[in-house]
């Protein structure tokens, strides 16, 4: 496609007023291949071989774009508020060139040369950003308790696991914009006094893996990684570290000893790893689009970020945005926005002509909601509110087709297999639950199974170790909650509305 | 015999760029696993002897981890997606139509070792799903019928690009 586009740049003679050039995903998934012609943000969807003559011919040279294979859907880019993906399709992700020239580690050199460490971590807390991977901790206080730990040295594990099925933010983050996090990561080092972080990413990204290990060579070409940052006495060294395919492993106990190359089991907190975290020494945990927010602010200033979003939950969020919708793909949008704007306004609505059903939010451990909470703004507090949780921004919309209860079977499946075994809540728990829905779903149900449901979740969540247990039971909660008529349907008249249990060749495993 | 040594020598290259370290543990198995495809007990035994650990250990992190194969896989190798996504779009009825069609069960090989058919949790391309991967290539909006016969042209050697 490339080259399909290059030839045609010469074919035309215009080399010298276009530059064809890669570019990370610009989140229109469904589209593809997408191509972008700046200036003027055009952009083309499902591009094939062919088309690229014609929008060069008649786009670049005649200065007319071709209107029949525009992307025309207004409403995806004017709801969003791209600052995290700023870069993301716009430039060359492998080329540390082009990050500098739209402004890319000036925020560090900004760090470098006039604030203090302590100055830094007052401006990260004064925007009021809050953890991108799931529990939304406050990040200036996280920094500033690691600041404040004696021992040394002290470590920064960037965490890119994305172990939720459907999310793919992260991802796409590291293959666009790879030194976004790396900045991130170089300006906390120097706010809590760190030198050497990792980044865990998942094994499952070989091309994030890819653009990462490039970006980190460039940026130790460029003396931006290692000793005497900017001539600084600065000093940041970066290693990756990979997945195994272990959803537990991105909790951050189970992070840790799974960079010590051990087996990914959480531990009880505390001690915190603020304060005991690799090699039990103090350790800054943070998902990496939280860290690619710190240069922002860093440059913009707090109040600059403070301007976008909620003022108790403050700028954007990207979220990965799935399921039967028009317009699936990559979105980001400020917080407080409406699960209804995203759904329809950007999402473009149910695919197909069909029904909604339900919304999941937040993964695995999310909540599935119905339509009248469609008006719920999306902010950490509102979410758990409402059953669910922001969890790393995963959005799976739900038609007619899909039933309520084999969904929440299908979480708890997934929470069962991703289990690390070590506490007894979530393992064997989790597995009676599994027995109780195997029977629903086959026609055995009994009433009292609804109650028992109930009740286990609550022991799960309260009593389990860490967030997977504790978290595992939302898809069951807000299934009961808010589609309990299938549940009821399944046991009483051995019917599922969606025509998706009952069958019995289903034999599974 | 002679590519077995050439692999071992590979393997200690890795060992030696980690100083065989306890901490690169991950690390070096999936080099290894990158290197002879599958990771069996002898290599195991041979890894936790290179770094001095005890070989339950080692076990025990290799089967910790989904994405560590100890079994040989078949030649070719399809992947289905088994993530949210997927899921929601039906990927459930194309894995049960490769098991009929190919008579072999999910996680298992054919008799003749030829295909296997493995899971992966989630490989983000949630836009595109469901998703399958036949061996490198991962075909998005996946049918029945695409899939089945593009393992088809796979195992008859046909070569094919088109997603
Ligand atoms: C089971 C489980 C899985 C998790 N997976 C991830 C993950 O894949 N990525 C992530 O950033 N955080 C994940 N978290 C949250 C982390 O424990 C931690 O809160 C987060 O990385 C901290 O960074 P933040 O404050 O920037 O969000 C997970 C938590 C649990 C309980």
């Amino acid at each position: 496609m490339l080259k399909a586009f290059e030839d045609a740049v010469k074919e035309f003679g215009v080399e010298n007023i276009c530059k064809v050039a890669r570019t990370g995903c610009i989140g229109t998934c469904s589209v593809g291949p997408a191509v972008l012609v700046d200036p003027g943000d055009y952009l083309y969807q499902c591009v094939t071989l062919e088309n690229a003559r014609e929008i060069v011919q008649k786009h670049i040279v005649l200065g007319e774009p071709v209107k029949r294979i525009l992307y025309n859907n207004e409403g995806y880019f004017q709801k969003q508020q791209r600052l995290v993906l700023r870069n993301a399709g716009k430039i060359d992700p492998t080329r540390i060139q082009d990050y500098i020239s739209v402004g890319g580690y000036f925020a560090l050199a900004k760090c470098l040369a006039t604030m203090t460490p302590q100055g830094v971590v007052d401006e990260i807390t004064n925007s009021g950003l809050r953890g991108r991977g799931g529990a939304g901790f406050p990040v200036g206080q996280k920094w500033s308790l690691v600041a404040r730990a004696h021992n040394t040295p002290k470590y920064i594990v960037a965490n890119l696991d994305e172990g939720d099925p459907g999310v793919f933010a992260n991802r796409t983050l590291a293959e666009a914009d790879p030194h976004a996090i790396i900045e991130g990561m170089l300006i906390a080092g120097y706010a809590i006094g760190a030198q050497k972080g990792y980044i865990y990413i998942r094994s499952e990204y070989p091309l994030a893996i890819q653009t990462l290990q490039k970006a980190i060579a460039q940026a130790k070409d460029m003396n931006l990684l290692g000793d005497n940052i900017l001539e600084t006495q600065h000093k940041f060294d970066l290693e990756l570290r990979f997945g195994a395919g272990a959803f537990v492993a991105g909790e951050e106990t189970a992070i840790l000893v799974s960079v010590e190359g051990r087996r990914a089991q959480p531990r009880p907190r505390p001690p915190y790893p603020a304060n005991q975290g690799l090699w039990t020494k103090p350790t800054l945990i943070q998902n990496v689009e939280s860290l690619a927010n710190a240069p922002l602010i860093v440059l913009n200033g707090w109040a600059w970020f403070k301007s976008f979003g909620l003022p108790n939950c403050t700028g954007t969020k990207c979220f990965s945005l799935t399921g039967e919708i028009n317009n699936p793909g990559l979105i980001e949008v400020p917080m407080g926005i409406t699960l209804r704007e995203i759904v329809y306004d950007i999402g473009g609505g149910i695919s197909n002509g069909k029904k909604f059903k339900s919304v999941l939010v937040g993964g695995p451990s999310g909540g599935c909601l119905p339509e009248p909470l469609l008006e719920a703004p999306i902010d950490y507090d509102s979410l758990k509110k409402v059953g669910a949780i922001m969890g790393s921004g995963g959005i799976v919309v739900l038609n007619e087709n899909s039933c309520m209860v084999d969904t929440a079977r299908y979480f708890t499946d997934f929470c069962i297999e991703e289990s690390c075994g070590k506490c007894t809540p979530c393992r064997a728990g989790l597995a009676r639950v599994k027995e109780i829905f195997d029977r629903i779903t086959t026609g055995e149900g009994e009433l009292n199974d609804i109650d028992i449901l109930e009740k286990a979740s609550e022991y799960i969540s309260n009593a389990s170790l860490c967030g997977l247990g504790q978290t595992a039971p939302n898809p069951i909660l807000t299934t009961l909650r808010y589609f309990r008529e299938e549940y009821l349907e399944h046991i009483v008249d051995k019917k599922c509305r969606a025509g998706v249990c009952f069958k019995n060749e289903k034999a599974e495993e | 015999m002679a590519t077995s040594d050439n692999r071992r020598i590979r393997l200690e290259k890795v060992l030696k760029e980690h100083n065989y370290q306890e901490s690169a543990l991950l690390e070096i198995l999936h080099s290894a696993q990158e290197i002879y495809g599958y990771l069996d007990r002898n290599l195991l035994m041979d890894i936790a002897g290179s770094l001095n650990l005890p070989p339950s250990h080692v076990y025990g992190v290799t089967t910790f981890y989904s994405f560590f194969k100890m079994r040989k896989p078949g030649e070719h190798i399809v992947t289905a997606c088994l993530g949210t996504a997927c899921y929601v779009k039906g990927v459930e009825q194309i894995i049960a139509a490769i098991e009929k069609e190919f008579n072999l069960k999910r996680g298992g090989s054919t008799a003749d070792g030829k295909l296997s058919l493995l899971f992966t949790r989630c490989i983000g391309a949630c836009a595109m799903a469901p998703a399958i991967i036949i061996d490198d290539q991962v075909i998005g909006k996946a049918t029945k019928e695409i899939v089945i016969s593009k393992i088809k042209n796979t195992l008859g050697g046909i070569k094919d690009e088109t997603v």
